[in-house]
C-alpha cells in the first residue's frame, strides 16, 4: 500500500516538474516549486527518512519559496524569450535518458538488505551508536558526533553564502560597515486585519515549536538545520504581518550578523575546548567526566551552533532581498 | 511489483534531466536556477531512495534493546541533510546575482544579455 | 468498541478524503478566480477536520492524540486565513469577479 502511494507521488513529482520547466510567468514556476518540494517531503518520509523529510519541508516548501517570491518582486515576472536550441537538447536528453535508465536496471531493488550500501559501514554505526553516544536518533549522532568535521565544513559553506548574498545587496554606510536601509514607513499587512492577527498569534508557536525541534533533535526528527529554518520562517512570517521596517528594528541588522557569526564560532570554540582539555579536534569525550556525557554536551552545543548560523543567515537573505525592494 | 523495484530510479532519471533541461535551454536566468534546484532535489531522491531497506523504520533506537530491529540505514540521510540547507543558501546567492544583473543591465534574459555585452 | 471507533474512523477518513476531492474537481470546474477559491478553501478545511479527526479516533489517548490535536488546530487557523489572504491580494492586484464583470457589460 505504501508502495502504490510512493509510486503515485513519484509520478505526481514528475508532472510538477515538468509543469514548472514549461511555465511561462515565472510565478507560477516559484510556486509549483513550493508544491514539488512539499511532495519530495513526503517521499522521503515514506522512504523512512524522518529528518530530511522535516528538513524539505520547512527550508524547500517554506523559506526556499519566500525567498524566491522576494527575488521575483524585484524582477521581470515574466518570460520572455522561447528557448534556446530545444530541438537540440531535447533529443541529447533523450539520450542520456535512455542511458541512465540503462544502467538503472543494474541497481539493486528498492528495500533490498543486501545491497552493498547497507553492509559497510551502516551495520556499525547502527549497532555502536546505542553504546558510544548512547542518543536515540542516529541520524543527528553522526551528523554532529561521528561526522562532526564535515557538518563544519557545509556550517561555513552556509556562513559563506550568506555573507556573499550580504555583500552583494547590502549597501555601505557612511561609517565603512554594512547596513539595510529601508524606508521607513515600511510595507506590510497593516491594512489588512485577518493575517495580520493570525499572524501576530502563531509566530510564538512557531518560535517555540523551532526550539522544540533543536533540542529534541537528540530523542526524535530534529535538530539544528531543521530549528534553523523554522525559527527563520517565525520571524519572516512576523516580518510579513508587520511590515520590513518593524521587523528590523525589533531584530536589527546587527544582532543578524552577530549570530551569523556567533554560531559558527559556537561552533569551532567547542571544538578547540576539546582540543585544549586533551582530546583531539571535536572529540567530545573529554568535555566531561563521562565520555557519553561528554559527547552528549559536544552534540547539543555544537547543534546549537548550527541553529543559530543557519536561522541568521537564512534571515539576513530575506532581509537584504525585502530592505532592497523598498529602495526603488 | 517487480516493476516498482527501479521506479525511483527511473523518475530520478527523469527529473534530472528536466532540471538540467531547464537550466541549458531556458534563456531566463531565474528559470535556470529554479531548473538547478530541481536538478539537485532529484540527486537527494536518489540518495534517500538507496537508504530504505524493506521492512525497516527510521534510523531512531529509542532502547538499547531495540537494536535487534531492522532499521534503515541512517548514512545517506546525513549527507543529504546538509546539503537541502546548503542548496538553498547557494540558491539565494545566484538570485542576489540576478538581481544585481537585472539592476546593472535591466534584463534578465540571456541572449539580450549577450548582445548587451558584444555592443 | 474497537469495532464502533474503527467504522467510525472509517466513515470519517472517506468523508474527509471526498470532500477534499470535491474541492479538487471545484478548482477544475469553476469559471474564475473567486468560485475556484471558495472551492478550495471551504473543502480544504473541512476535509482536513473529518480527516484529523478520524485519526485521533484511531490513536485513542496517547501523546500521538495531543500532537494531531493540535496540528488539527494549526491547520483550523491557517487554512481560512491563507484563503483569504489570497482573495484579497486578487482583489488588491485588481482582478474583478466575473459577475460584476457580466453585469456591468449587460
Amino acid at each position: 500500500m505504501t508502495v502504490l502511494f510512493g509510486a503515485f507521488l513519484l509520478t505526481m513529482l514528475v508532472i510538477t516538474a515538468i509543469g514548472i520547466v514549461r511555465a511561462q510567468h515565472l510565478f507560477v514556476s516559484v510556486v509549483l516549486s513550493g508544491i514539488y518540494s512539499l511532495q519530495m517531503a513526503g517521499m522521503f518520509f515514506i522512504l523512512d527518512a524522518a529528518d530530511v523529510a522535516l528538513t524539505e519541508a520547512a527550508v524547500g516548501a517554506g523559506v526556499a519559496t519566500v525567498l524566491m517570491l522576494s527575488a521575483l518582486a524585484l524582477l521581470d515576472d515574466r518570460e520572455r524569450s522561447a528557448g534556446l536550441k530545444r530541438l537540440l537538447f531535447a533529443v541529447v536528453a533523450s539520450a542520456t535518458l535512455i542511458l541512465l535508465l540503462h544502467a538503472s536496471v543494474d541497481m539493486p531493488s528498492l528495500g533490498d538488505p543486501n545491497a552493498p550500501v547497507h553492509t559497510h559501514v551502516a551495520p556499525w554505526y547502527l549497532e555502536e551508536t546505542p553504546r558510544l553516544i548512547g542518543m536515540p536518533n542516529v541520524v543527528t549522532a553522526i551528523l554532529a558526533g561521528f561526522r562532526g568535521y564535515d557538518t563544519l565544513g557545509e556550517l561555513f559553506v552556509i556562513f559563506t553564502a550568506g555573507t556573499g548574498v550580504l555583500f552583494l545587496l547590502a549597501s555601505v554606510h557612511e561609517r565603512g560597515g554594512l547596513a539595510l536601509l529601508p524606508s521607513p514607513d515600511g510595507t506590510g499587512l497593516r491594512h489588512h486585519l485577518v493575517p495580520r492577527l493570525i499572524g501576530r498569534f502563531i509566530v510564538p508557536f512557531i518560535v517555540l515549536f523551532a526550539l522544540y525541534v533543536q533540542f529534541h533533535g537528540d530523542f526524535g526528527p530534529g535538530g539544528g538545520f531543521q530549528a534553523g529554518a523554522l525559527a527563520s520562517a517565525g520571524i519572516v512570517l512576523y516580518a510579513l504581518a508587520e511590515g520590513e521596517a518593524t521587523a528590523l528594528k525589533v531584530l536589527s541588522f546587527r544582532v543578524l550578523t552577530g549570530m551569523i557569526a556567533a554560531g559558527a564560532l559556537l561552533y569551532v570554540g567547542v571544538g578547540l575546548a576539546c582540543l585544549m582539555l586533551g582530546g583531539t579536534f571535536l572529540d567530545y569525550s573529554v568535555l566531561a567526566d563521562d565520555p557519553i556525557a561528554g559527547q552528549h554536551l559536544g552534540i547539543l552545543l555544537v547543534e546549537l551552533g548550527v541553529g543559530i548560523t543557519v536561522s541568521g543567515v537564512l534571515l539576513a537573505i530575506f532581509h537584504s532581498f525585502a530592505a532592497r525592494e523598498q529602495r526603488r | 511489483m517487480h516493476f516498482l523495484d527501479h521506479y525511483n530510479y527511473w523518475v530520478f532519471a527523469v527529473l534530472l534531466l528536466t532540471g538540467l533541461y531547464a537550466v541549458v535551454s531556458r534563456a531566463n536566468l531565474v528559470k535556470k536556477l529554479i531548473g538547478l534546484s530541481i536538478f539537485q532535489s532529484a540527486v537527494f531522491l536518489l540518495y534517500i531512495s538507496m537508504d530504505k531497506v524493506a521492512g525497516g523504520t527510521a534510523p531512531i533506537i529509542i532502547q538499547p534493546e531495540d537494536a535487534d530491529r531492522l532499521y534503515s540505514n541512517p548514512l545517506p540521510q546525513v549527507l543529504i541533510l546538509t546539503a537541502i540547507v546548503v542548496g538553498i543558501s547557494t540558491l539565494a546567492l545566484g538570485l542576489a546575482i540576478v538581481v544585481r544583473i537585472n539592476e546593472a543591465y535591466g534584463t534578465t534574459e540571456e541572449n539580450e544579455l549577450a548582445r548587451m555585452d558584444e555592443e | 468498541m474497537a469495532v464502533i471507533l474503527d467504522a467510525v474512523s472509517w466513515v470519517l477518513l472517506l468523508a474527509g478524503g471526498a470532500f477534499i476531492f470535491t474541492g479538487g474537481v471545484g478548482v477544475l470546474r469553476m469559471p474564475g478566480f473567486y468560485t475556484r477559491m471558495h472551492a478550495a478553501g471551504l473543502t480544504d478545511t473541512l476535509g482536513t477536520l473529518l480527516t484529523m479527526v478520524g485519526l485521533i479516533l484511531q490513536s485513542g489517548f496517547t501523546l500521538s492524540t495531543a500532537k494531531l490535536l493540535a496540528i488539527l488546530l494549526f491547520l483550523l487557523l491557517t487554512a481560512p486565513t491563507a484563503a483569504y489572504a489570497l482573495a484579497n491580494a486578487a482583489r488588491l492586484a485588481g482582478l474583478v469577479p466575473e459577475r460584476a464583470l457580466r453585469s456591468e457589460s449587460e
